[in-house]
């Protein structure tokens, strides 16, 4: 019994701990709410489930968080990648729409590059503000996130394009190998995003710079150039995710694309145990935390809630992973629980979120 | 040796107010192209207009300027907009409260809830940007959860408030919002400029370790500003009810990033401590001239507000960031 409660005690310390309990408490609680949720079923080749739309939805949200992480790793934030998301949805509609066969795969190839190297270059502006001219990275990214918003209403000229194409639609809504293909997508680039971090130096370097930038300069590595590269790549993930979301509804909305992503990436890479402050960065956690997000959304459609309630829930979700994970508010309770009255608070996050 | 010490202190003065001149001289500038394009455009009521038009964006505004001098940041204020609206129109309509009430109500909202956020961000040290996020969207969800849709107001004292008209002289006026908007302004700047709040805020802004060191009440002080900043929004959100005779859930949208845009333009650094209100009136005036501009265009459409909003942005903060360099 006593090495049973170890056991979980070392579990609850692993940085990953809470986000997972929230997560299967959501799925436990949609469970209980409907007992057939867990189910897959197989249909004309491809599978079918709640859980795995919940994956694929959540698919450009993960994206986008990846890109976030390696930004908030360097102490950064980048508050423009709705805006991208909406810009690079909007360039490659936009292409596609005027070509003359929307089927032709080497024309939606082309839009495909036309939107990414857009994207690549709003990254590198944001690089270039925060690591070039030392502009606080909130600030410097608030700039493309207002004015980036009314570039893509300009690019649409403020209507909706619809498409009608083929390979487009396959990176959001087809299916290959059984799966969603907009799930392979993230695979691989979480695979990448893990591999590189993970296997070479960079994650390091990016956590170095991220824990104090002047130290590392010092140290030999050159952290502007770094802080550039995760304002590119965060760019570039934005831009893929804009693929994503205009593919699933074959359409290109220069106005409501992408509008709060950056708010829920940023909650994802928050509720994956990332700090905000820098230094440290877990792309597995940044994945949950999307998950946990799209669940919880999920879960209030389920329960026949107003959708834009489900804010009031992710607010409650929010505040409380941050609390557990604030070292003085565990401090706090730590205090609180030696004092003799034994009513003791349950955890904090199960009893919320069932709220 | 007197002489260059006046010199030096002139000095530091117009580089001390050079961004709140850069923004006065940019807005006259707007206003003289305008003149210059539209012959409407001299019209006194176009200029009243834009107060009236913006009265409920410069009173959250001023709230922002507060949180930013001291190095923070709210992002609730526009949901807290939309809930005060809300909530005002849900108890008139539904509740048929007495207006007096209703406004006690509205205005205690606000606050309250800034201030239990100052609070977690002081006690528990979590990034105001993370609970700001989660107050805002706490607040625009008790919007939904209130009604879906948009709910009008016909409660007398209200229309009254959103038709009343002070005029000056035959054809121009301005609504009673504007007043309340400059009160709030003046009182604001009253309190920064001249009591022992305004100058720990711009103390904790400037370093917030030497304030403590200080012994200034670093706490009371950050708790504070949230507080305003909450009471700020609620009284905007009462003024937009004024100017809207409703409450819907999604009023306010991205108003949080008008009020940062228009600090920032007025000059405030968001690095915390340094800055004023008068700076903050010029932002949102300057925002209200491009919105005017683009109006009296005609031929450009809306979305190069926002593109316009975005250069002026880059702008000022390289403005900001070349008088830093030098000062540094």
């Amino acid at each position: 019994m006593s090495e049973l409660t170890t056991r979980l005690a070392v579990l609850a310390r692993h940085r990953l701990f809470w986000p997972a309990a929230v997560l299967v408490a959501l799925l436990a609680a949609n469970v209980a709410y409907r007992p057939s949720f867990l189910s897959i079923e197989l249909r004309d080749d491809h599978l079918y489930g709640s859980v795995i739309d919940i994956v694929r939805l959540s698919a450009p949200l993960i994206l986008v968080a990846l890109g976030m992480t390696l930004v908030i790793a360097t102490g950064g934030i980048d508050l423009s990648v709705g805006s991208v998301v909406a810009i690079s949805g909007a360039v490659a509609c936009l292409w596609i729409s005027e070509l003359d066969d929307q089927n032709s795969v080497g024309g939606v190839l082309v839009a495909l590059g036309l939107a990414l190297a857009l994207a690549l270059v709003l990254g590198a502006w944001n690089g270039f503000l925060v690591a070039g001219l030392g502009i606080q990275p909130i600030i410097a990214t608030l700039i493309l996130m207002v004015a980036g918003r009314g570039l893509s209403q300009l690019i649409t000229q403020g209507q909706i394009i619809t498409i009608n194409s083929a390979p487009y639609k396959l990176i959001g809504a087809g299916y290959w190998l059984t799966l969603p293909f907009s799930i392979l997508i993230v695979a691989v680039v979480a695979a990448l995003a893990v591999l590189i971090t993970r296997r070479t130096a960079l994650g390091l370097i990016v956590e170095a710079v991220g824990g104090n930038a002047e130290a590392s300069r010092l140290a030999g590595i050159r952290s502007r150039r770094f802080t550039f590269m995760v304002y590119v790549v965060c760019g570039l993930c934005a831009g893929i995710a804009g693929f994503m979301m205009t593919s699933n509804v074959s359409s290109a909305d220069g106005n409501n694309a992408g509008l709060w992503v950056e708010l829920d990436a940023i909650l994802a890479v928050v509720i994956g145990g990332t700090s905000l402050s820098g230094g440290r960065f877990s792309i597995g956690g940044t994945i949950l935390g999307a998950l946990v997000i799209q669940t919880l959304t999920t879960t209030v459609y389920a329960m026949n809630i107003t959708p834009q309630t489900s804010l009031l829930f992710k607010a409650i979700v929010v505040i409380a992973v941050c609390l557990i994970q604030a070292p003085a508010f565990r401090a706090a309770v730590t205090r609180w629980r030696r004092t003799p009255t034994p009513a003791a608070a349950p955890a904090p996050a199960a009893t919320e979120v069932r709220a | 040796m007197t002489t260059t010490t006046a010199t030096i202190a002139r000095g530091a003065a117009v580089k001390r107010y050079l961004p709140v001149l850069a923004t006065g001289f940019l807005l006259l500038v707007m206003y003289a192209v305008g003149v210059s394009q539209y012959r409407a455009f001299s019209n006194v009521q176009v200029v009243f207009n834009v107060f009236i038009d913006n009265g409920f964006l410069l009173v959250v505004a001023v709230g922002m300027t507060f949180v930013i001098l001291t190095g923070g940041i709210d992002l609730s204020v526009g949901s807290v907009v939309a809930m005060t609206a809300m909530v005002s129109a849900w108890l008139l309509g539904e509740h048929s409260l007495h207006p007096a009430l209703v406004i006690v109500i509205a205005l205690l909202i606000g606050p309250t809830l800034g201030f239990v956020m100052g609070c977690i961000i002081q006690f528990f040290e979590i990034q105001p940007f993370i609970v700001t996020l989660a107050g805002m969207f706490f607040a625009r969800g008790m919007c939904t959860f209130i009604s879906s849709s948009s709910v009008p107001i016909t409660d007398p004292f209200w229309t009254s408030a959103a038709q009343a008209r002070i005029r000056f002289g035959e054809d121009n006026f301005i609504s009673p919002s504007v007043i309340i908007a400059l009160a709030v302004v003046a009182i604001a700047w009253y309190v920064l400029a001249y009591t022992g709040l305004g100058r720990n805020v711009y103390a904790i802004g400037g370093n917030q370790q030497s304030a403590a060191l200080m012994g200034l009440p670093v706490a009371r002080t950050k708790i504070a500003v949230y507080t305003i900043s909450g009471l700020c929004s609620a009284v905007g959100g009462l003024l937009l009810s004024f100017y809207t005779l409703s409450g819907a859930p999604l009023i306010g949208v991205g108003m949080e990033l008008d009020a940062i845009a228009a600090v920032v333009i007025g000059g405030t650094l968001l690095s915390g401590g340094s800055g004023y209100v008068l700076g903050t009136v010029l932002g949102v005036l300057v925002l209200g001239v491009i919105q005017t501009l683009i109006t009296f265009d005609g031929t450009l459409s809306s979305w190069w507000t926002k593109i316009v909003i975005g250069g002026l942005l880059f702008a000022f903060i390289l403005l900001q960031r070349l008088i830093g360099t030098r000062r540094s």
